[in-house]
């Protein structure tokens, strides 16, 4: 028997499993059920409001979606590698903050304070991935522990140093207007304003993209999120990926704190919360799964994308703005329906 | 080198490895006991893998199997005895030890990443790269070919690598994580349980795997519960029962009534008859327990 039964011969193709055209491939992917929402809110927008499709406009909400999108791109990857992270959006404030008071309080030149920024931006992810491995805790719990605790800090450090609730006034210091044309310009393109955070955000997609599909790192951001423990047994380092992806959320977050810094001269050291619910969602609209494994760099662009277009597209409706909450949930629903069917596609057979 | 070009009973007769025709076992344990705090969970167990050779581990729940995988994966440190990996001793201190070693587990339950394509899980930890520094990326078409062939090769027929391996079959998953540890050059290949939760047609496409392993020279260990699937492949049966070995066979000494009977222990059975008859009320089942211990005694030549 035992000598028999390794000759046989390999089986024939599988009849019940049909050839997939490359429509139907296409249809397989994450950001899918994103892209058809995007079109269909283009075209819906473009319909009712003649102002929608104007280069200017379209600028405009571009912009939106780019203080979204930046963010977006490391959370997508977070979500991917099976964690979240709740306290983006303060921490995006804390950077800011971080290095205007260093730089006024110090009196630098503020690419000090910028530099010093990205380095607290680091440590902040740093410290969440960190204490997340060593306890096992969710990570809903940690950052929120986080998002608390940076919510006081901002508030009270710049009270403490700057006596006031936002921080002091930099535009007039050493290197301000460098980093300003760094973080916050605008380049004209065929006469339109086109700000300098669409192309940061472009290309962080780009490279994300790259590092996901084309990397080792890519690879073990999908395991880390699929099956922690099976990542583990074939020798991935589970601990340094998630650790690296907190710390890929701190670099967005430093470079959108950057962007809100130097597009004025000052932060209100209140801002920022609530934020980290909208990077989440575009994360989740994309095609990202809350329980990670599944998702794509591009899907969560897209789903920046489509708040940016439901953002400024109710304004250029000349609708009530009221309304904007609602489209905002009616599309994560139908997005995490779209992602639960597919994900139990994928799992089954 | 195949294994069925081996004379198998003069070989196992003189218990020299068939491929080297040295003395030297590929591994092999020599009263290994291993104890945790008070409790004893492994004793004097004596048992040896060679290349091209199945060695089976059977027993029931308890009885020490799960200890002595995690000895030899190097997830616990053994106590007692020595371990030898080519004639040389050795203790490892982690997973990571074992399998620089050359010794590598599939796991029933932690194989695979359900979500992710067959390729990228197939090379999961030991991607192929390409590119200097910061630019270096994945050398994404060689690893699907190496897979595909890879597979093939152990009689796997995929269309295609791309689809999540959570759609394949629990046995076909089985096969990937074999194939796998067979690519990346596993000399001894350790398989915890990997037909208990499939059916059995699933499980004969998982024997022939192990069949497939073995005859690509690797030195299989086998772990189950079921002589059933145990008997056909295996070419050593070491058993095992609560942490004790209760005999090492080799093939030609035994056969699969035999192995069963071991396994199935005449003497609970009997007890069992016994306990049920105090009891009363189960007439049918008591008769039928009889029935066995009967059949047990018999190819066992003991009496209960």
């Amino acid at each position: 028997m035992t000598m028999t039964q390794t000759k046989t011969k390999s089986p024939a193709p599988d009849e019940r499993v049909a050839k997939r055209s490359p429509f139907q491939k296409l249809l397989g992917r994450p950001e899918v059920g994103a892209l058809v929402g995007a079109i269909v809110l283009f075209i819906f927008f473009a319909a009712v409001s003649p102002t929608f499709t104007q280069p200017s406009a379209l600028a405009t909400i571009l912009y939106g979606s780019s203080t979204i999108g930046i963010m977006a791109v490391g959370v997508s990857l977070l979500m991917i590698g099976g964690e979240f992270d709740l306290s983006t959006g303060v921490a995006v404030i804390s950077s800011a903050l971080t290095a205007s008071m260093f730089s006024w309080y110090f009196s630098t030149n503020v690419w000090v304070g910028v530099l010093l920024a990205l380095v607290v931006s680091l440590g902040i992810g740093y410290i969440n991935g960190w204490i997340l491995m060593k306890t096992k805790l969710p990570s809903f719990i940690v950052t929120l522990a986080t998002f608390l605790m940076l919510t006081g800090l901002n508030l009270g450090l710049t009270r403490l140093i700057g006596g006031s609730v936002s921080s002091p006034s930099i535009s007039n210091m050493d290197g301000f207007a460098s980093a300003r044309a760094v973080f916050a310009s605008s380049v004209s393109i065929g006469g339109v304003d086109v700000k300098i955070t669409v192309f940061i955000w472009i290309a962080l997609v780009a490279v994300a993209t790259w590092v996901l599909m084309r990397t080792r790192v890519g690879n073990w951001i999908f395991a880390v999120g699929g099956d922690e423990n099976a990542a583990r047994a074939v020798g991935v380092p589970v601990k340094a990926t998630k650790i690296g992806l907190f710390m890929g959320v701190g670099f967005c977050g430093w470079i959108l704190g950057m962007h809100n810094l130097f597009a004025f001269d000052t932060v209100q050291s209140g801002e920022g919360v609530g934020n980290e619910f909208l990077y989440i969602i575009a994360a989740v609209i994309g095609g990202c799964l809350l329980t990670g494994g599944y998702g794509s760099a591009i899907g969560g662009a897209i789903g920046a994308f489509i708040f940016g277009m439901a953002n400024k597209g109710i304004v250029y409706a000349q609708w009530n703005p009221d309304w904007f909450k609602f489209f905002l949930g009616l599309m994560l629903l139908l997005a995490t329906i779209v992602n639960l069917i597919v994900k139990r596609r994928a799992e089954l057979k | 080198m195949k294994a069925n070009e081996i004379d198998q009973q003069t070989l196992l007769q003189n218990e020299k490895d068939p491929l080297t025709h040295t003395p030297v076992h590929l591994l092999s344990l020599e009263g290994v006991g291993k104890h945790y705090g008070n409790i004893i969970a492994l004793s004097d167990v004596t048992m040896a893998v060679d290349n091209g050779r199945v060695t089976c581990v059977l027993g029931d729940n308890g009885a020490g199997k799960s200890t002595l995988i995690k000895i030899i994966a190097g997830l616990h440190q053994h106590d007692a005895g020595v371990m030898n990996i080519m004639g040389e001793e050795r203790k490892f201190s982690s997973p990571r030890d074992a399998l620089d070693a050359g010794i590598a587990t599939v796991y029933q339950d932690l194989a695979v990443v359900p979500l992710m394509p067959i390729w990228r899980n197939f090379f999961l930890g030991s991607e192929l790269t390409s590119g200097f520094g910061p630019f270096k990326s994945m050398d994404v078409e060689k690893m699907k070919e190496i897979t595909l062939k890879e597979l093939a090769e152990m009689g796997i027929d995929l269309r295609d690598v791309e689809q999540p391996i959570g759609q394949l079959s629990g046995g076909e998953r089985q096969c990937v994580a074999i194939a796998r540890a067979v690519y990346f050059g596993a000399k001894v290949l350790i398989l915890d349980e990997p037909t208990a939760a499939l059916g059995v047609k699933q499980s004969g496409v998982v024997l022939r795997y192990i069949l497939q392993a073995r005859d690509r020279g690797l030195g299989v260990i086998f772990i189950t519960h079921n002589p059933h699937h145990a008997f056909p492949v295996g070419d050593r049966f070491l058993l095992l029962k609560r942490g004790k070995s209760i005999g090492y066979y080799d093939k030609k000494d035994i056969t699969l009534d035999e192995l069963t009977a071991q396994m199935a222990g005449g003497a609970e059975l009997a007890e069992l008859a016994h306990e049920l008859e105090q009891l009363g009320g189960h007439g049918d089942v008591v008769k039928e327990v009889q029935g066995e211990v009967a059949e047990v005694a018999q190819t066992t030549g003991k009496t209960y």
